[in-house]
């Protein structure tokens, strides 16, 4: 058996993100063991993300416990507007690392017992590359996609858009403002995420947020009762 | 992106299955990407250029199998691989198409030199 040159093969089959891919599992189980409902938010820097969540929490926080945990490279700037409207608010600073990561809302959990929600809301690094890659454990993972961003950007960035559940375009009210072709957005929204429910809203005129809500308590009620 | 942190994992998880196996020099590293994985093959060959000296993997040789994106259609069930990431259907035409394949970043398999042998290291 001793020539040169000589090799053999060993088989692998493991998945390179397989670290995350375990954390977020862990996550996934306990979300599901505690009945809580989690959303990961994911968009470009500047979508609106904070706002509507800022929305969300005030509309939702009479009928359910809510937790958000926000990552953001530097600042807490994000947690602090998220306080003040009875959530749980926790914010995760990545100090550069331009993604949130499973082992990221392990860690984050620490101080938010799940006992004490019924529903978690991530918000993502704003970042449309890096966090379609990045099982969180998750139930429902939502791209937020503003009306200035240009009609054509969901076909851009293939990857976030066909991983996500629901998409939601955002700033409505600037249509008119930007001159959007809001209709040539939505069917490139419809060719980039053929799997996605899709939402139109503006969180600043409170356009659409009343069925993004009623979406919300459908699909926590949905887990609630398959749980 | 984040090639260099994928390419570092690939190294260590290369270098546990050639210490499990029994090895001590890795010559061929094989890897699946798939066209969705959020990874680019020219940017892990060059992290592997740039992080494989002073590892078991030195000597050794990357090969990358690339996976292509394939589609179903929820509407008439036909598969296909797309020219682009957003192809309707070639069958009915409908748009409502599932991911089935390119999702993929594996590391699939290592070659590993026999052990006791000696040879020039520098691989091709």
């Amino acid at each position: 058996m001793s020539a040169v040159g000589e090799h053999w093969t060993v088989q692998v089959d493991k998945a390179l993100r397989g670290r995350n891919d375990q954390f977020a599992a862990d996550n996934r189980a306990h979300f599901r063991t505690a009945g809580v409902f989690v959303l990961n938010i994911v968009s470009s820097p500047g979508a609106g993300k904070t706002l509507l969540l800022e929305r969300t929490l005030a509309a939702l926080r009479e009928e359910l416990r809510i937790g958000v945990q926000v990552g953001d490279l530097q600042t807490d700037n994000d947690a602090r507007r998220l306080s003040g409207h009875g959530a749980s608010v926790v914010q995760i600073v990545t100090n550069g690392c331009c993604h949130l990561e499973a082992g990221m809302v392990a860690k984050a959990l620490e101080s938010q017992p799940l006992g004490e929600l019924d529903l978690l809301i991530i918000e993502n690094v704003g970042n449309l590359v890096c966090p379609a890659s990045y099982d969180l454990g998750e139930d429902m993972r939502i791209v937020l996609v503003s009306v200035t961003e240009g009609e054509d950007k969901p076909l851009k960035y293939p990857t976030i858009f066909r991983n996500a559940q629901l998409v939601v375009i955002t700033k409505l009210d600037l249509v008119g403002p930007a001159g959007v072709d809001l209709q040539l957005l939505r069917e490139n929204v419809r060719r980039a995420a053929p799997q996605a429910h899709l939402f139109e809203l503006s969180a600043r005129t409170g356009e659409g947020l009343m069925d993004w809500y009623a979406y919300l308590r459908r699909a926590r009620s949905g887990q609630a009762g398959a749980s | 992106m984040h090639e260099a942190g994928l390419m570092q994992s690939v190294l260590d998880m290369a270098a546990d299955a050639m210490r499990a196996a029994g090895g001590n020099e890795l010559r061929t590293i094989r890897l699946r990407v798939g066209a969705l994985s959020g990874a680019a093959c020219e940017a892990l060959a060059f992290a592997f250029e740039a992080l494989k000296n002073g590892t078991p993997a030195a000597g050794a040789r990357l090969e990358m199998e690339q996976v292509a994106v394939r589609l179903v259609c929820r509407a008439c069930g036909c598969a296909f691989e797309p020219l682009g990431f957003h192809d309707a259907c070639p069958g009915c035409g409908s748009g409502t198409t599932d991911v089935v394949q390119g999702r993929e970043l594996e590391l699939v398999s290592v070659d590993l030199a026999v052990p006791g042998e000696t040879e020039a290291s520098g691989g091709d």
